[in-house]
């Protein structure tokens, strides 16, 4: 498999664990150049863990990881970065005690390079006005929506090239959710493969082009999006019933 | 105007010195997120050696500073973050303040057993020649090198690091790299090596600082070096931690304000002898109370932390019932040979060494409370064992009473004490919190505990034989012992049992997080009073008990720098137990006994064992004691599991 067709982001058989504390059991999955990869699942199954043994934060305790056909399983989080993997994580992503066009501007100084700052920061607040009205205001200011905002707009504008998003509408208001996809949509059309972890579930599946679903740590359903409904629904069916086994007995 | 002139010039040098600490506070507070109070002691590091080269070694001066600043500032930054700070979790304050402490506590003993003692006489000028008068401003206020040395790299550091920090792609990087490095590498920039350069140039300028007012004193002593602390703390505090040229303007008129004051006041009258030296501290509290930056230190979290794994649980927790029975045994086993050998073989210097050691478990006991429990940090705690043995000396003194019962009015009235700071400093946390104490400490330590009416001056109050009860004083008896060994228990005790009990409960959950703590019902500020009042009257107890093992009540006994070194010990030994205390006592005073015999160059050693300790409380929060205990245990369990052919639990749970 040479260039084009080999695929930008690979996983295999991976596990994890936090210290004792095990989160992965062998988790395989591929995401081809240019794909959507929509990674759903109950609380705990192992999503945001799986994105952060993507991009260095957890390292994967087996298993290889293969950022456009290279082993970075054991790479630090930063080199892994520089190859061109993005990842917005869960909740706030934003340094709070940095001004909101420092964060913009640390964010574009590695990724886009130094002579592309002020066009990536002017296309950056002509997209998000909310954000040059606040450039100034530390980040921390911003509510939740807004500082989830300003993490998001730093990969659209500059796109990488693989990028996971953690919990992408999570804390959105509705009318920037459909502006968030619109620019997902966007930079998937310049070459960004995506890995979006999503409560939205319908949503996520009409961005995709596969479908994982995790279940405790484990891949439960890996296929086209038109399969992953029903596998959702049978794993949280499962737990539901595991749980009032639990309960009765 | 001539004379006014005349007194404020001479504060200049000073002042610079003071800004000269405090730009470099809020710079490291800045880039690598720890408030450095052993920034003082790398500034004497670089001094020393380059003193020690031209001094001693007759290095040309260039080559000298090269060494010391250029090599050995860079150099120990560097050391500090791989070897220290980059163990301590950016959200663990605790951490950060006490490592910074131990630093400026050890290094200084050190340096002696490193270099031998060392009497450092005049470090040579490096930019303009200090004898020289350069020009007269006014008719006749003469202005020498030292000053226009000390203006000079004031206004070039300051300028330079202002730069560095808010215009070039390394300063963003830094200031981002303390809030969260994980959210830093995210963005393709090595944290790791972003921190380490942040490091690396405040050793450079701590250096730099050190050797360039080198000169200004005519020997080079860590003493200096930690008295101009003092005023960078304050000037750096105004600042909140975060404008170097606020901290660098105010440092430089505490500098001028305090020599203009000593030239105007008459020298016999109080403001001249207590308010003066007081100055830079009432600052600081004025700052603690008032700057309202100073209430949000140390907020911004990491939004990564999930990332890593909790903690392990302290050792009595992972205790099963059989190896729980056998460690009370052995416990009890070994009070019963302790009492024995105290009352029956123990030769009378090691039983005098041991009683010391046993009211200093005391004093400790209430760091325990505060800290371990409570998750305050005092710095002050000495200075309430002060309050009390001062109190009772001077009611034995004037109404001639009994002192263990003046003793016991000293516990109550550092009991006080602690309860009013805690009072006064309610709105701070982590940071603030130690800082105000430390404030307080030093404002004793300076304005009242060498004040006639409190300790009769320098020389302390001597115990008679008539103030106690019980033969206290007797050479062979053991009527001492058994009193501080009955006190003891009963503190001990009582600490397990409000550990335990619903106090303990609230005071662990505010200590967990003070937000939780409030959402189920507890009352934050009346358990901090509580918790402070608390410790105050047991470091009261010990700090009478001790006075009277000393025989003399002394100010210098009771000094910031011990308050500093309790916290360090404690914090050694483990923070979280009863039994971290007493081993903390008993060790300090076994280790100086020991430290006896060996010859004195080691002298200082017995201090950076202990900071020694507390670095690795950087890697291991509970404790190095109480770690080494949980391995035992551990092992422990495994072997009587081997035994009862029973399965070991393994450690790995499976699956969440």
């Amino acid at each position: 498999m040479t260039g084009a067709d080999r695929p930008i982001l690979e996983l295999d058989e991976v596990s994890a664990a936090y210290g004792p504390y095990r989160a992965l059991f062998g988790v395989s999955f591929s995401v081809a150049r240019g794909a959507v990869v929509a990674l759903l699942g109950p609380n705990g199954a192992g999503k945001s863990t799986v994105a952060r043994v993507a991009s260095g934060l957890v390292p994967a305790s087996s298993g290889s990881v293969r950022v456009d056909g290279r082993d970075v399983a054991g790479e630090p989080a930063w080199r892994i970065a520089r190859f061109g993997l993005a990842h917005v994580p869960e909740g706030r992503g934003v340094f709070d005690s940095l001004s909101v066009e420092e964060n913009l501007v640390l964010s574009f100084q590695r990724r886009g390079g130094r002579g592309q700052i002020s066009a990536s920061l002017a296309q950056a607040y002509e997209r998000f006005p909310l954000l040059k009205e606040r450039r100034q205001d530390r980040a921390g200011t911003l509510s939740g929506g807004q500082q989830r905002l300003l993490s998001l707009a730093k990969v659209l504008v500059v796109p990488p090239k693989v990028l996971i998003v953690d919990e992408l509408s999570l804390g959105l208001a509705p009318g920037v959710v459909d502006d968030v996809y619109a620019g997902l949509a966007d930079v998937r059309r310049k070459g960004t493969a995506l890995v979006v972890v999503e409560q939205q579930v319908d949503r996520a599946l009409a961005l995709a082009s596969s479908a994982v679903v995790l279940e405790r740590g484990t891949v439960a359903y890996y296929g086209p999006p038109s399969g992953a409904r029903a596998a959702v629904e049978e794993v949280v069916d499962r737990r539901a019933r595991g749980r009032a086994q639990a309960a009765s007995s | 105007m001539e004379q006014l002139l005349g007194f404020a010039v001479p504060g200049v040098p000073y002042g610079c010195a003071y800004a000269v600490f405090a730009v470099g506070l809020v710079l490291t507070y800045q880039t690598t997120g720890v408030f450095n109070v052993g920034y003082g002691a790398q500034a004497y590091v670089s001094a020393f050696i380059f003193a020690w080269l031209v001094d001693d070694h007759a290095w040309p001066t260039w080559a000298a500073f090269v060494c010391a600043v250029v090599i050995v500032g860079p150099g120990l930054g560097l050391a500090l973050d791989r070897f220290l700070f980059r163990r301590i979790p950016s959200s663990n304050t605790t951490a950060k303040i006490v490592t910074g402490l131990s630093l400026l506590v050890g290094i200084p003993a050190l340096l002696p057993v490193v270099f031998g003692n060392q009497n450092l006489v005049g470090a040579p000028s490096i930019v303009f020649n200090p004898d020289t008068v350069y020009f007269h401003l006014g008719a006749d206020v003469p202005v020498n090198g030292i000053y226009l040395s000390a203006v000079l790299l004031t206004v070039v550091m300051l300028v330079v690091l202002v730069l560095l920090l808010r215009t070039t792609r390394l300063g963003l990087e830094m200031r981002a790299a303390v809030e969260s490095p994980r959210l830093l590498e995210l963005e393709g920039v090595n944290a790791r090596r972003v921190t380490a350069t942040a490091w690396a140039v405040c050793g450079l300028m701590a250096g730099l600082a050190g050797v360039l007012l080198a000169p200004t004193e005519v020997t080079v002593q860590a003493q200096d070096y930690v008295t101009l602390m003092v005023a960078a703390i304050a000037a750096a505090a105004i600042a909140a931690l975060r404008s170097m040229p606020v901290a660098a303007v105010v440092a430089v008129l505490i500098g001028v304000l305090s020599l203009t004051a000593q030239g105007y006041l008459p020298t016999s009258s109080f403001w001249y002898s207590a308010a003066l030296p007081a100055f830079p501290f009432l600052v600081l509290v004025g700052a603690l109370l008032f700057v309202p930056g100073l209430r949000h230190l140390d907020e911004a979290t990491d939004p990564l932390s999930s990332v890593d794994p909790p903690p392990p649980p302290p050792a009595a927790r992972v205790r099963g019932r059989e190896v729980d029975r056998l460690v009370r045994t052995v416990y009890l086993a070994l009070l019963f040979a302790f009492v024995v050998s105290m009352l029956t073989w123990m030769p009378p210097t090691w039983e005098t060494v041991l009683n010391q050691g046993m009211a200093y478990s005391l004093v400790f006991l209430s760091v325990t409370l505060l800290t371990g429990t409570a998750g305050q940090l005092s710095l002050a705690q000495a200075t309430l064992a002060g309050i009390a043995a001062f109190t009772a000396g001077q009611l034995a003194n004037h109404l001639g009473l009994d002192f263990l019962v003046g003793g016991a009015v000293g516990a109550v009235a550092a009991s006080v004490v602690a309860g009013m700071l805690a009072l006064a400093s309610l709105r701070l946390r982590g940071l603030g919190l130690a800082l105000m104490t430390l404030a307080a400490a030093l404002l004793f330590d300076v304005a009242i505990f060498p004040a006639q009416a409190v300790s009769g001056g320098t020389g302390g109050i001597t115990l008679e034989p008539r103030w106690l009860p019980l033969d206290l004083f007797a050479p062979n008896g053991h009527a001492y012992f058994l009193v501080v060994l009955l006190v003891l228990v009963i503190c001990a005790g009582g600490v397990a049992l409000v550990q335990r009990g619903t106090v303990g409960r609230f005071l662990a959950a505010m200590r967990g997080s003070e937000l939780g703590a409030a959402g189920i019902g507890v009352n934050l500020p009346w358990q901090r009073v509580l918790a402070f009042a608390l410790s105050g009257a047991l470091a009261g107890v010990g700090g009478a008990l001790l006075a009277i093992q000393q025989t003399v009540i002394a100010p210098g006994e009771f000094n910031y720098q011990l308050s500093l070194a309790f916290v360090v010990i404690v914090v050694t030994t483990g923070v979280g137990t009863v039994e971290g205390a007493i081993q903390a006592g008993i060790g300090l005073v076994v280790v100086q006994q020991l430290m006896q015999y060996a010859p004195q160059r080691l002298q200082g050693l017995t201090f950076v064992l202990f900071a020694l300790g507390a670095l690795a409380y950087a890697a291991h929060p509970e404790g190095v004691v109480e770690l080494e205990k949980r391995r035992w245990t551990e092992r422990a369990e495994r072997a009587l599991a081997r035994r009862h052919r029973a399965p070991a639990t393994p450690a790995v749970t499976g699956r969440p």
